[in-house]
């Protein structure tokens, strides 16, 4: 039996995106979506266990759920005009095929726009991806909001505000042009990446909790490129969210201290996302069509393919990194090329390279700690100190200024050290 | 004796979303059954393929051969036979299915990578023709 439940609840939420998008198309609501997938679940747990799964789980949701909210919509409004198609409460393989039917041509731009309406620009970020882990993943609340490290009314809120304002805006829902198909592509994996950094930039001991949202952005990558197979950048996109997930296991010790890539036990590191990621990657360069997401994953993928820390390949890694700050010229990138440089050309070019850098990342944790470990590496304790100070006042999280005190505990320890044999 | 291949179908949305632990519990089921068939004598190469978003696919039914980015789709071809290359990278794995397709043109090859490959075969496999 558990097994029966337990099947059942994976095709249910492998079936969802497609569901809820094609039901958004039907009534133009998220919220009358949402319900109608939710009866359609419950028909399906009530009635899957005895005649077994459909054919096609997902068009056997579609059609139960839109049968089922025209059925609520004629009974709340009995005097009102009747909706124009026939409710079908019985389902045979006919039927169900003439669902796929109408289905299959309409998915790929359905499930698009559901994700595309998830990254309304309207709304913050945040709300952004809340939106999307509800109702395109359909995680609950309480799942969310523990990803979040946030309360449940707080969550609540803010996905309630969301669809308040989307009920407000304008969605196109006519098949989109080739040109508002890139856009919105390129806003979706933008959403997506987002959902990734959110688990990824966690430490200490959520880390594992919020792993959560990292493994969720890859699924919504992988279902992005099952509908775009031959998009590179998707490639790229799918291939970086592997590569960096890949190396979770060794990312914290056991305390949950960060370990710097350097220092990371690589026998740690999932050999079989790698090994996905490296397949991406290498697909995706064929195409000879550069852009950003290809190139962070050139650059995961030559970390990927160096066996130790010293067998990594810096100065191609560096000629990336030029490669991705022509794509997109950002000082974050910046920043990273800088460390690469420094990993070729020695600590002094790269101490320069993030002088005209300072004014738009004087508020960045990672730019000061970067600064303190240049100029520790150049022998210049005294600024060291001072930059790694800075750093620590802009840590995000416990363990990053722990991270940044273990820096500067090294360095009074050198300079101690010095100090002795100087005597 | 006759061989036979077992050729695997299942929702891939399904099954790249299981966990690493019930990833893991069914291959540990299936090696149960696998170590039977070692023993018996009748098991050879068993592969698990990357999933489909890793696929090119070569259309050889024109010249010059087509090379597409997904899966192959046609549900007017029936797969009919495999190869299992040992290359050096994707393009030479290309150049190998074109050189293929000039010696049999007409239908698609669908170039995979293998994600995890059993090739411990059986002596009487690998004589048998």
């Amino acid at each position: 039996m558990t097994e029966i439940c337990c099947w059942i609840d994976h095709a249910l939420t492998a079936a969802r995106p497609q569901s809820i998008a094609a039901l958004v198309r039907y009534f133009r609501d998220l919220d009358t979506a949402e319900e109608a997938f939710q009866e359609a679940c419950l028909r399906a747990l009530k009635t899957w266990p005895d005649k077994g799964p459909p054919r096609d789980p997902a068009a056997w949701l579609i059609f139960v759920g839109r049968n089922a909210a025209l059925d609520g919509i004629r009974r709340q409004s009995r005097t009102g005009e009747l909706p124009p198609e026939a409710p079908v409460s019985d389902l045979d393989d006919a039927e169900t095929d003439m669902a796929q039917r109408l289905d299959d041509s309409h998915f790929r731009d359905d499930i698009l726009r559901l994700l595309f309406v998830c990254c309304d620009p309207v709304l913050p970020v945040n709300q952004q991806i809340a939106l999307a882990l509800r109702i395109v993943s359909g995680l609950s609340v309480a799942e969310i909001a523990r990803a979040f490290l946030s309360g449940e009314s707080a969550i609540e809120q803010r996905i309630t505000r969301a669809k308040r304002r989307i009920a407000q805006t304008q969605v196109p829902f006519e098949p989109p042009g080739p040109l508002q198909r890139a856009e919105r592509l390129s806003t979706v994996a933008t959403m997506i990446y987002l959902v990734f950094n959110e688990g990824y930039s966690a430490t200490g001991g959520t880390a594992h909790i919020r792993a959560a949202l990292c493994e969720e952005a890859i699924r919504l990558a992988r279902l992005l490129l099952t509908l775009f197979p031959a998009e590179p950048e998707i490639m790229g996109l799918m291939a970086l969210l592997l590569l960096q997930h890949a190396r979770t296991p060794a990312r914290l010790d056991a305390d949950g201290a960060i370990v710097l890539l350097d220092d990371q036990d690589r026998t740690l590191w999932d050999a079989k996302m790698i090994a996905e990621g490296l397949a991406l990657v290498e697909k995706a360069v064929r195409n000879q069509q550069p852009g950003p997401y290809q190139a962070q994953a050139a650059i995961a993928a030559m970390h990927a393919r160096a066996k130790r820390a010293e067998d990594t390949n810096w100065p191609q890694i560096a000629a990336l990194y030029e490669a991705l700050q022509q794509l997109q010229p950002t000082p974050v990138v910046a920043l990273n090329r800088a460390v690469a440089v420094s990993k070729v050309h020695g600590p002094a070019q790269a101490l320069n390279m993030l002088d005209e850098l300072e004014t738009a990342l004087v508020n960045y944790f990672y730019f000061h700690g970067v600064k303190g470990a240049l100029l520790m590496q150049l022998g210049r304790a005294g600024e060291a100190k001072i930059a790694f100070d800075r750093a620590i006042a802009r840590a995000n999280t416990a363990a990053e200024a722990a991270h940044i005190r273990l820096q500067i505990d090294r360095l009074i320890k050198d300079s101690d050290a010095a100090r002795t044999t100087s005597r | 004796m006759q061989q036979f291949a077992i050729l695997c179908y299942h929702a891939e949305s399904v099954v790249c979303a299981w966990s690493k632990e019930e990833d893991d519990a069914v291959m540990a089921k299936l090696s149960v059954v696998q170590d039977k068939l070692v023993k018996a004598g009748k098991l050879g190469p068993v592969a698990r393929l990357m999933p489909t978003t890793t696929a090119t696919t070569l259309r050889k039914d024109r010249t010059p051969a087509l090379v597409v980015d997904g899966p192959f789709a046609e549900t007017k071809e029936q797969l009919l036979g495999f190869y299992i290359l040992n290359c050096d990278s994707l393009e030479d794995a290309l150049s190998i299915a074109r050189e293929l397709g000039e010696a049999n043109p007409g239908g698609s090859y669908e170039i995979r990578p293998v994600a995890y490959i059993n090739t411990a075969t059986v002596p009487g496999l690998a004589a048998a023709t």
